[in-house]
């Protein structure tokens, strides 16, 4: 048993843990989109480091490091599209005068 | 670190249960993508701990290069749509 590799995972997943309970708790949208674009993100990363670590020195690992990088590229692309979506659409963001 | 696996998996399934709030009652629509989003994101790191768990990783890996690009395309083309068509769910 590795324990770099049980390291990486363990981290990856309390990163995952935070990124869900950010999207449910978060008051904005915008706010929500951060907890998607940044701890998820890391989360991910780090559990694809870790079982590429777990697998060895194959290809496979080099497959997994591939779906890491594209991973870490692509999320924070696609959670800045949909909060420019979102801007042009004019949603009102959370302020301290809107409050509820 | 079978054992190891299997709860990390067990874990991870507990774990993407949590936005299934934020994609049924979001109050907008971008709220549901983004639900859908944080979801498929998961199901990345769940899809490779299943494929160690059957002892067939380089089938599973294949599946999460293909889903992954799908998750990400299928986010974009949302996010288009919706800056075109507007707020209304």
């Amino acid at each position: 048993m590795n324990i770099l590799a049980a390291l990486l995972i363990l981290g990856g997943a309390f990163f995952l843990t935070v990124g869900s309970l950010g999207v449910i708790r978060l008051p904005d949208f915008y706010s929500r989109s951060h907890a998607m674009g940044k701890s998820d993100t890391l989360g991910l990363f780090l559990s694809l480091l870790g079982l590429a670590v777990h697998n060895g020195m194959r290809v496979d690992s080099l497959k997994i490091l591939l779906v890491a990088v594209f991973v870490a590229l692509a999320n924070p692309v696609a959670s800045h599209a949909l909060a420019r979506a979102a801007f042009r659409k004019r949603l009102a963001p959370w302020m301290k005068r809107n409050r509820p | 670190m079978n054992g190891f696996l299997t709860g990390v998996t067990i874990f991870i399934t507990i774990i993407m249960l949590i936005p299934f709030y934020r994609l049924v009652a979001g109050p907008t629509i971008f709220d549901r993508m983004l639900g859908a989003g944080v979801i498929g994101s998961k199901t990345l790191v769940l899809l490779t701990l299943v494929g160690f768990l059957y002892g067939r990783a380089d089938m599973f890996i294949d599946i999460v290069i293909a889903y992954s690009l799908l998750n990400f395309i299928g986010v974009i083309a949302a996010a288009k749509l919706l800056e075109r068509k507007g707020l209304e769910p």
